[in-house]
């Protein structure tokens, strides 16, 4: 076997081990650390396609940021392990029915009658000096430039919401509402009084 | 050589293991979070295998989307998560069937 | 004498005039009082009674017959729809006869009805009733016939439910008028067919063509052709059973009695009931095509003639004694015609229209002197008491019975005669019938007689006292009528029947002619008197009146040895045949079954049970089970997702 069929083996058992583990483990940490496993062997199997970049980004994004966030709420949240620690028994039979027919489905199209070496070969490698992200940037600021745009607009919402929804003001905290000091009301600020002109002696 | 099938049938069985993962797990919302990151995998998976047989390279564009949107999504996720366990101090999908008809 | 132009003028105020009247007296008759009411519908009868018996009859004598159109109603798919008149011979003699009775029938009911709160919504009715059969016999066409048809059983109908108080009467005037709808039927579809083969619904244009289409056939059903005259003429008839009472749509003749005597005398003895006979005699050129339809109306009017007049020898009510008479006499005009002897058959319609009238008034008579009791068995020992009432009834009785030189004699001698010289099929029969009938008719008519007037008084004290004859409103019409049942038959036999009155009116086919027979032995009157005095209805008439005095003036106890003797046969008849209580089983309990069959099971369970809450069940029990899709649970939406791609997957795999 050569050492590409080797590797390519070797990362897809990882991960498909891994996302066997991170739907049957009790324990939501352990899950997130298998995420983390399955994410770090895909980047693997990226890497022997060629997708450079892209795999580095899945490294540091994906298990980096998203996957750091996934372990602070699981471990912020104060989950009752007990109740966990029940199974899901009674209704994997037909869901794994549905799953290993689905998966049996899928291969009977994706076979290698259509889409095996003979109808799709291997481009082979590319040269040392390619540069997987240069051609990537030459896309993306050229003719995705507007999608990309948008895509940073989605980060920016994003961010916006998270905060919007979890944010919890202290009660003792001290803080200006600039609004509320510019709000005048003429009657909060002048009072008429009729009084006479002149006073008598 | 491997040829493009492989790539596709490992996406193929990590979609429905993530699928497995969303209506057997009833106890843990996280979990059904951590499976459609799972999912969301197996699509890039496919994408870039297609862009490497295909040589074209709008497949790994597509996956640089998918990946912003899917961290993106991913967050507000996880924020809804946080107020729903707040106000419930539960994160047992069972409990969450307020839409019941 | 007068031109045209005028005649046209007399022949609509005949019948106008009774409307008129009935209209004023119905409409006003609460502003005009009593004797305005009775004053505006006398005036109109009497109108149209002196024109028609002085002005018409004369004229139409002299040669002069119309037919023509008055007004035209509509169009419709090319036919005209008219109202017109066709005065003839026949027309003549029908409107002197119906507005004669009609008349004697108003004056005494001024009597009759002193009492009564709905005295002017009575004249209002029997004027308007005398307009529909004006109406009637004065038609030159089917749908003005219908017209006039439907009418008089509309006044009949409201006439016999006159005292609507009275459960009775109520249920009398129904069954009239529903059994009446059962003949209708008929006659409707005999129209239509005459119609539909004619294609015009004048008089005049069919009896011009029919004869072309004598050997016409119809595929009643598919396989069956039937001869169209034939059945024209069964349809046709079979209206005039519904409303001239013949055997089975007999029934509701003697319920009739529930209304006022004056009705009983003029709609159902004297004009109504004689509509059908009326009819047969008018399209007679259709009749005479069809030997089938002669040969139907003779079988039916000789088993009506029959079987009517043995129900009448067990009856003790007074009024159903001349009832049942009245169908026995109806079948023997039926039996005329069926042998084609139309002349006679309406000779005898005058004739009996006079001596029947007379005697339901006579009758009526005797029920007010006695305060409205009926029961014969209540009666007797009135002759000396009632001595008008007493003699024109015995005039009439032996008018009824058939002993010259009253008219009875001479009408029903001419039926016997034509049936015996007769050949059709069922003439035998037929002559055996009328020929019973005789000696029972004479029976009954003078056990009647002999009952009321004769014998100790059986009522009680109390009425016996005040027993006296009625006033003189009531006396002159019974003059009146009693004096035509004593002179009209020899008077009229002659011109009527052998001298050709009716000519062009009534046709007779030569192969029918049995008048013409009988015509050529006619030698006048006294002649045929003589005969008849040794012929056997005569022989048999005086039978009848010796039996019936035996039996009831010499040895009174008999009647009640024989009915002991006789009780199956006397229940038999009493119930008369059984006939009510198998319609009421078979006909109306039917129809109530059918009907609630349909409100149980069709209405209830099917329409609203199946139907209408059915569906609305079915959409529940079908939420119910769909609710459960909408669990609330995410994951179950995530399955139902990945259920279907995994179907759509197969089926894409397999197309």
């Amino acid at each position: 076997m050569e050492f590409k069929q080797l590797i390519f083996y070797f990362f897809g058992a990882v991960l498909v081990f891994a996302a066997a583990m991170v739907i049957t483990v009790r324990n939501p940490v352990k899950a997130a650390l298998f995420l983390v496993l399955a994410f770090v062997s895909a980047a693997g199997l990226w890497l022997l396609l060629q997708a450079e970049f892209l795999a580095i980004v899945l490294v540091l994004v994906y298990v980096g940021a998203v996957m750091v966030l996934f372990l602070f709420v699981v471990m912020m949240l104060d989950i009752n392990l007990v109740r966990l620690r029940e199974g899901f028994g009674e209704y994997l039979p037909i869901g794994g029915l549905v799953a290993v027919l689905l998966v049996l489905e899928m291969s009977i199209i994706l076979s290698t009658d259509q889409f095996g070496l003979k109808q799709m070969p291997d481009p082979g490698s590319l040269p040392a000096d390619h540069s997987n992200t240069r051609e990537l940037g030459r896309l993306l600021y050229t003719i995705y430039a507007y999608p990309f745009e948008i895509a940073a607009g989605i980060l920016l919402v994003a961010i916006v919401a998270a905060i919007a929804l979890t944010l919890r003001r202290r009660k003792d905290s001290k803080y200006q509402d600039p609004s509320q000091q510019i709000h005048i009301d003429r009657r909060t600020r002048m009072r008429v009084v009729k009084m006479r002109a002149e006073k008598k002696s | 050589m491997i040829p493009l099938s492989h790539y596709l049938i490992l996406g193929a069985i990590l979609f429905s293991l993530s699928v497995v993962g969303i209506f057997l797990n009833r106890k843990n919302l996280v979990i059904l979070l951590m499976a459609i990151e799972l999912m969301l995998l197996a699509v890039n998976l496919n994408f870039i295998a297609f862009s490497h047989y295909l040589g074209d390279i709008a497949g790994q564009v597509f996956v640089f989307f998918i990946l912003t949107v899917a961290a993106a999504e991913s967050a507000i996720g996880l924020a809804i998560l946080v107020v729903v366990f707040r106000n419930r101090s539960s994160i047992n999908v069972e409990d969450l069937s307020e839409l019941k008809g | 004498m007068q031109d045209g132009i005028s005649m046209e003028l007399i022949y609509l105020a005949i019948p106008l005039s009774c409307l008129a009247g009935a209209l004023l007296a119905g409409l006003l008759g609460w502003k005009i009082g009593r004797v305005g009411a009775h004053s505006v519908t006398i005036l109109g009868v009497a109108a149209a009674f002196v024109l028609s018996a002085f002005v018409v009859l004369p004229d139409v004598l002299a040669g002069n017959h119309f037919n023509g159109t008055v007004y035209t109603w509509g169009v419709s798919a090319g036919i005209p729809l008219e109202v017109g008149f066709l005065i003839d011979p026949l027309t003549a003699l029908m409107m002197t006869v119906v507005t004669f009775v009609s008349l004697c029938v108003h004056v005494y009911t001024i009597g009759y009805m002193h009492d009564d709160p709905g005295y002017q919504r009575f004249f209002s009715y029997i004027a308007l009733f005398t307009f529909a059969m004006l109406m009637l016999v004065m038609s030159n066409n089917f749908l003005q016939l219908f017209f006039g048809w439907e009418a008089v059983g509309l006044m009949s109908y409201l006439l016999i439910g006159f005292w609507y108080t009275r459960d009775s009467a109520t249920y009398a005037q129904l069954k009239a008028f529903l059994v009446n709808r059962v003949g209708d039927l008929g006659f409707l579809l005999g129209i239509a067919a005459v119609y539909m083969t004619f294609n015009t619904l004048d008089y005049a244009a069919v009896f011009a063509i029919a004869p072309q289409m004598a050997a016409k056939t119809i595929q009643v059903w598919p396989g069956v052709e039937w001869n169209l005259m034939t059945l024209i003429g069964i349809l046709l008839f079979v209206g005039a059973m519904g409303k001239s009472a013949q055997v089975p749509l007999h029934v509701w003749l003697p319920d009739s009695m529930e209304g006022p005597t004056p009705i009983s005398a003029l709609i159902h003895a004297a004009t109504m009931v004689t509509a059908g006979v009326f009819m047969v005699a008018r399209m007679s050129p259709l009749y005479e095509l069809s030997e089938t339809a002669l040969s139907v109306v003779l079988v039916i009017g000789a088993i009506t003639a029959l079987s009517m007049a043995f129900v009448g020898m067990v009856q003790n009510d007074i009024k159903r004694v001349v009832a049942y008479s009245t169908l026995s006499q109806l079948g023997y005009m039926m039996v005329a015609l069926g042998v084609s002897a139309y002349s006679v058959g309406i000779f005898h319609l005058m004739t009996h229209a006079f001596f029947k009238a007379l005697l339901f008034l006579a009758a009526g008579s005797v029920i007010i002197a006695l305060h409205h009791e009926q029961d014969l068995r209540k009666m007797g020992g009135l002759k000396r008491r009632m001595p008008i009432t007493f003699v024109t009834t015995w005039i009439g009785s032996l008018a009824l019975a058939g002993i010259p030189p009253f008219a009875g004699f001479f009408s029903k001698d001419m039926i016997i005669e034509s049936v015996h010289n007769s050949s059709l099929p069922g003439s035998g029969f037929a002559y055996f019938a009328v020929l019973t009938g005789v000696f029972v008719t004479a029976f009954y008519t003078f056990r009647m007689l002999f009952l009321t007037y004769y014998g100790k008084p059986r009522m009680d004290e109390h009425t016996l006292k005040h027993v006296e004859e009625s006033p003189w409103v009531v006396t002159i019409p019974l003059i009146l009528l009693a004096i035509p049942s004593l002179v009209a038959g020899f008077m009229f036999l002659g011109p009527v029947v052998f001298g050709g009155y009716f000519a062009e009116s009534i046709k007779v086919l030569p192969a029918h002619d049995v008048v013409g027979q009988i015509a050529e032995h006619y030698a006048g009157i006294g002649p045929f008197i003589a005969h008849g005095l040794q012929s056997a209805p005569f022989l048999l008439a005086v039978a009848g009146i010796v039996t019936a005095w035996f039996m009831y003036v010499r040895m009174p106890h008999l009647p009640g040895r024989v009915r002991e003797k006789a009780g199956a046969i006397y229940t038999l008849l009493l119930r008369k045949y059984f006939v009510d209580e198998f319609n009421e089983f078979v006909f109306a309990g039917g129809a109530r079954a059918i009907g609630r069959l349909f409100w149980k099971i069709g209405d209830v369970k099917l329409i609203d049970g199946l139907a209408v809450n059915g569906t609305a069940r079915v959409i529940g029990w079908v939420s119910t089970v769909i609710r459960h899709i909408q669990s609330g649970y995410v994951y179950h939406y995530a399955f139902a997702m990945i259920l279907g791609v995994f179907l759509l997957i197969t089926f894409f795999l397999h197309r």
